[in-house]
């Protein structure tokens, strides 16, 4: 029994953070750290440093280009990008896509679309959702039907959650090639250019005013049916693969640390009663609950890459892993919201578009007064996205009580 | 990192789990409760034959191994079989203060009574906790003064874990007044035998099936009755509680784990509308809840012995603030996840739980009382908060 992680990996936790601290732009971080929207270039540029470093892909086998990390090394990487609070690296493309074109992909797929996630030449979106198929997924109902030359697929549907689709120039789809099929067979895994005629993209604007997800209708898309990924009708193999590819950031540790230190730092500038409000105790009895139910977690987090790193397969690990993440993050939003007290209401969405934060803070509150609400209900889509806490519930309960 | 126990931690717990399930059995266990004793008295040698007890001290204190990983593993092993002998009070508490105090020292007093404690011949307790002291650890009215060559101690104990069936007690004591700020000066720990004359026990039983008493002692001791240094016991005290603390936790984590295996077992095969129970979503979300609940404690029981360390070197400051941070952390996590364990085992089992015939029902009773024992959950939270932020709680 040993916590800890050995030279290696200590070692490479020093290299990440000096390429973090002497390669990452701090107008960049300091983005991140104020609540403020990131642009397409701001993505772009992230991608663009990681993609320079060979870090990029760092989930793919070293003959595609990954720098064949340990579980570990994923997990120290994915750490330190959160403590120094980078953009995320947008995951459709090279964290969805690219292993199930590495399984699944023909090798002429492989040869032309892996470099292009590599070096930004396509910036890919997800078409997963449906209106009527959320949870459901295999419920979806946007169809391709060969038309008679065999040359192409025609697509109708509509896919919708499509987040950051109005970035993207290419779209991943599952469509139904089969409506006869039962119901996860007759699934289809294809790419799609955003270009082709029949394709319209529409904006939905989320509770926190923000413009991060869309829907995408098809209105007779043709599409090469040398796009098609893997077998026609087996789609449904490569949704799977790609729902449950190891994630190793499943549980975003990295991002629950960084909350909870940026919650103690609000709560020991802000005075309630002529002290910290660190120091009322009802405050500190949620605040402490949190740290301790993190504190735990890092350890269940680190239980299953050693686990993984063994050999083993995580499942239903990945699944309390996603529940347990994703409570505490909402936890650490609801708590950093509180901690602003009325100061949290101002909304102040011309100064989280900015290109910097120089504007006074409304309401006369700490910065971090100017995104704690928006963050707190952006962040409400964690227990829902990626199969929402209740689907990982039934996922485990399968397991468990062979039900 | 590694997160596999040792060969030799694995082998003891397994040897534990078939001691469980060949002698230390349900049925036996209630016979034991209902006997006159109150407790099977051979059980404790039996665990010392087996190198459960000497798994919990160091070669150098006389024992096997001693780290916080062994306290762990013996420990959830007895609370996954629901044992409930007086392990805690005689080896952890007990034998931990003696331990403390150096009394594995060939020259020492006192150490034959620890060797006796580790080999389970003998039936210590650490009476330390007083009535209308809640969970203060400090709380320490019985007091000593000396008495010609020797103390008088006067005072009473409440709730001393199997006060009754041990034949020696270490007592606390005031020898000074507690000093503002610091409560814990001026205590001091004796070893009392059981027998001795003024020393009178009121023994019954408790609600998870242990046995308890409430002692009134106004005795005369001998010069070598004092346990360490006067005034000075608390290190000791604090060291057998953080150990108890450990130990508790532990148990809590093997006890969940039994009810939840008794639980989906259970809604697997009771049936009502034509299917299982385990079919039913509201019952199967509430499962997996619990499940989710056991493998965040396991964690923490995994950083509270990883922070007790392994006793090699005294621990800086800094090292026992991060130890006694992690062992309350752990015990809030213990006292929240095991009392909900609990109750959603007796919920989900219906009125089958509410029986006394249902093994289950009796683990569901020690995973409550836990949180009764060395400071519940807003105990450990207040105290986590306090070595947190070094500034106590004040409304």
């Amino acid at each position: 029994m040993d916590l800890n992680f050995n030279d290696d990996e200590l070692a490479f936790r020093d290299e990440v953070q000096a390429f973090l601290d002497n390669d990452v732009p701090a107008a960049l971080t300091d983005k991140v750290r104020s609540g403020r929207h990131l642009s397409k270039a701001d993505h772009e540029q992230w991608h663009a440093l990681l993609h320079k470093k060979g870090w990029l892909a760092n989930h793919w086998p070293e003959a595609h280009g990954g720098p064949g990390w340990t579980a570990v090394q994923k997990f120290i990487f994915e750490h330190e990008c959160a403590l120094a609070y980078t953009p995320r690296t947008v995951p459709f493309g090279v964290n969805m896509l690219g292993p199930v074109l590495i399984k699944y992909g023909s090798e002429a797929q492989k040869q032309h679309w892996l470099p292009r996630i590599l070096d930004g030449s396509d910036w890919w979106c997800q078409g997963y959702s449906e209106p009527g198929a959320g949870s459901d997924l295999a419920g979806l109902k946007t169809t391709a039907i060969k038309d008679p030359s065999g040359e192409f697929y025609v697509v109708n549907g509509q896919k919708t959650w499509t987040t950051l689709g109005h970035h993207a120039n290419m779209i991943f789809c599952l469509v139904r090639t089969d409506r006869e099929a039962k119901k996860q067979e007759g699934i289809s895994f294809l790419l799609i250019d955003m270009a082709t005629p029949g394709i319209e993209v529409r904006p939905i604007v989320t509770l926190d005013g923000e413009h991060e997800v869309n829907e995408v209708f098809f209105t007779d898309v043709k599409v090469p049916v040398a796009n098609l990924v893997g077998t026609e009708n087996k789609g449904w193999t490569c949704a799977k693969f790609l729902l449950t590819y190891e994630r190793t950031n499943i549980a975003g540790v990295g991002f629950s640390v960084a909350a909870l230190a940026r919650v103690k730092d609000v709560a020991s500038k802000v005075t309630s009663h002529g002290r910290p409000l660190l120091h009322d105790p009802l405050f500190a009895a949620r605040l402490a609950r949190v740290e301790i139910a993190l504190e735990n977690m890092k350890t269940t987090n680190l239980r299953v890459i050693a686990a993984v790193a063994g050999g083993g397969a995580p499942g239903v690990e990945s699944s309390m892993l996603k529940i347990l993440g994703t409570e505490i993050r909402q936890e650490l939003t609801s708590l950093l919201r509180r901690a602003l007290g009325p100061a949290a209401l101002p909304f102040p969405t011309d100064v989280l578009h900015a290109a910097d934060d120089d504007a006074p803070v409304a309401g006369g509150g700490l910065p971090e007064a100017r995104f704690a609400a928006a963050s707190y209900f952006n962040n409400r889509k964690l227990s829902i996205f990626g199969g929402s806490n209740e689907i990982q519930k039934n996922i485990i309960a399968k397991t468990m009580l062979d039900c | 990192m590694d997160f596999q126990h040792s060969d030799d931690r694995r082998m003891l717990a397994d040897a534990l789990d078939r001691w469980v399930g060949h002698t230390c059995t349900f049925d036996a266990r209630l016979a034991a409760q209902a006997s006159e004793a109150g407790h099977q008295r051979a059980w404790l040698a039996q665990l010392g034959e087996l190198g459960a007890l000497g798994a919990l001290f160091t070669e150098a204190q006389g024992g096997l191994a001693g780290a916080g990983f062994d306290i762990a593993v013996v420990f959830e092993a007895l609370g996954k079989g629901n044992v409930n002998e007086p392990v805690l009070t005689s080896a952890v508490l007990a034998g931990g203060a003696l331990a403390a105090a150096g009394a594995f020292e060939a020259s020492h007093a006192h150490q034959a009574l620890l060797s006796a404690i580790q080999a389970g011949e003998t039936v210590a307790t650490l009476a330390h906790f007083e009535a209308g002291g809640h969970h203060d650890t400090a709380h320490v009215q019985a007091s000593a003064r000396r008495e010609g060559e020797g103390w008088r101690l006067q005072g009473h104990k409440a709730v001393v874990p199997f006060g009754a069936q041990a034949q020696w007690l270490l007592v606390s004591a005031r020898t000074a007044p507690a000093e503002a700020p610091k409560r814990e000066h001026g205590i001091s720990l004796f070893v009392v035998p059981a027998d001795a004359a003024g020393v009178q026990r009121s023994d019954y039983p408790t609600i998870d099936g242990q046995r308890a008493a409430d002692i009134h002692l106004d005795v005369a001791l001998p010069a070598h009755a004092l346990l360490g240094t006067e005034h000075k016991a608390w290190p000791l005290i604090d060291e057998a509680i953080a150990r108890g603390l450990l130990a508790l936790c532990a148990e809590s984590l093997g006890a969940m784990q039994t009810a939840r295996d008794a639980t989906i077992a259970y809604l697997q095969t009771r049936q009502q509308f034509g299917v299982p129970l385990a079919r039913f979503q509201a019952l199967q979300h509430r499962v997996v809840d619990m499940a989710i609940a056991i493998e965040q404690t396991r964690s923490a029981v995994i950083n509270a012995a990883a922070a007790f360390g392994n006793h090699q070197a005294e621990p800086d400051q800094a090292t026992r603030i991060a130890r006694d941070m992690a062992l309350s952390a752990a015990k809030v996590t213990v006292g929240q996840s095991g009392t909900r364990v609990a109750e959603e085992t007796i919920q989900l089992h219906g009125g089958i739980g509410m029986t006394w015939e249902l093994p289950v029902a009796h683990v569901a009773k020690r995973l409550v009382m836990i949180d009764h024992q060395l400071g519940d959950e807003d105990h450990h939270l207040a105290r986590y908060i306090r070595l947190s932020t070094g500034v106590p709680l004040a409304a």
